[in-house]
């Protein structure tokens, strides 16, 4: 038999993306949280910490976060009227109970009805997931927050937030 | 004209264009320089100096976590800091981050942020212009 070395390069390089684009699929399954696409939301929310998906809250959670800017979890992170107005509208419409439903309601198990729970790291859905994690991971000098998902989960700024 | 003149033309066209035409940088500074003279009819001029003691001190009068500039921007201008949640943040010096610096209303936002956590108050139009002077000359 006599195959060209062109036609098995090609196989291979099939079946190379195959698999890539599976194992995406694959996180893209449970693991995954559309990132941010706005461009003024990456901006005002991305710059101190990473722009978390807003699948990943409902959105009564952001609609408060939204409004108690001048007290963000101890800091002063409040945006003139227009910008707030602007990343609020985006934050609601994909929230975990809204546009982005589809995704969102795994992180949403257990968050009673109407709540708007402000850290996405008390989730009952997060904790229980991260139990694995040790003190001293947390730690960790690359890690030195929970806020910081890329230091583990290294496609977090894709949307993807499967076990590294 | 031998190679010598034409360098020579040629700093002197480049260090006309940096002072002589105001981009949006330069004109933040005139800015803070107007509002420095207007608080105290002394002031004359900004100096880099300060502003590089404003950024290294510990304050200790802001938030605990952030005594100093340094605290989230790191020791070297020209490096890359960290905020506390561990995001890198670009360096501050101009020499390595040419595009900084050139929107006002960005600038404000930040000194009015980054001041009040280090230092617990706003700062000053004269150090806000030491500071811009500092990391202009880094």
């Amino acid at each position: 038999m006599n195959i060209p070395a062109r036609s098995v390069v090609a196989g291979l390089l099939v079946i190379g993306l195959t698999a890539a684009v599976l194992s995406k699929a694959r996180a893209g399954g449970d693991d995954y949280f559309p990132p941010v696409t706005d461009k003024l939301t990456i901006d005002e929310c991305g710059s101190c910490h990473m722009a978390f998906p807003p699948a990943m809250l409902p959105a009564a959670s952001w609609r408060r976060m939204m409004v108690e800017l001048e007290d963000h979890f101890g800091d002063n992170a409040s945006l003139d009227p227009q910008t707030a107005a602007h990343v609020t509208r985006y934050l609601v419409d994909n929230a975990a109970d809204a546009g982005g439903r589809r995704h969102g309601r795994k992180l949403m198990k257990g968050v009673p009805a109407g709540a708007s729970p402000q850290r996405i790291t008390e989730l009952p859905k997060w904790v229980r997931e991260h139990d694995e994690v040790s003190r001293s991971e947390w730690q960790h000098k690359d890690v030195g927050s929970k806020a910081n998902c890329p230091a583990c989960h290294v496609d977090a700024n894709d949307g993807y937030f499967e076990d590294d | 004209m031998t190679p010598t003149r034409y360098a020579i033309g040629f700093l002197c066209a480049f260090g006309l264009a940096s002072t002589a035409i105001g981009g949006p940088r330069e004109t933040l500074v005139d800015r803070y320089a107007a509002a420095a003279k207007a608080a105290d009819p002394g002031f004359s001029g900004f100096s880099a100096a300060r502003g590089e003691t404003l950024h290294r001190t510990q304050h200790n009068t802001g938030k605990a976590d952030t005594p100093a500039c340094t605290s989230c921007h790191g020791n070297d201008a020209r490096s890359a800091g960290h905020t506390r949640t561990r995001k890198p943040i670009e360096p501050m010096a101009l020499s390595v981050s040419p595009a900084r610096y050139k929107d006002a209303a960005k600038v404000e936002k930040w000194f009015k942020r980054n001041c009040d956590e280090v230092l617990g108050r706003e700062c000053t139009p004269l150090e806000k212009g030491d500071w811009l002077a500092y990391m202009t000359n880094q």
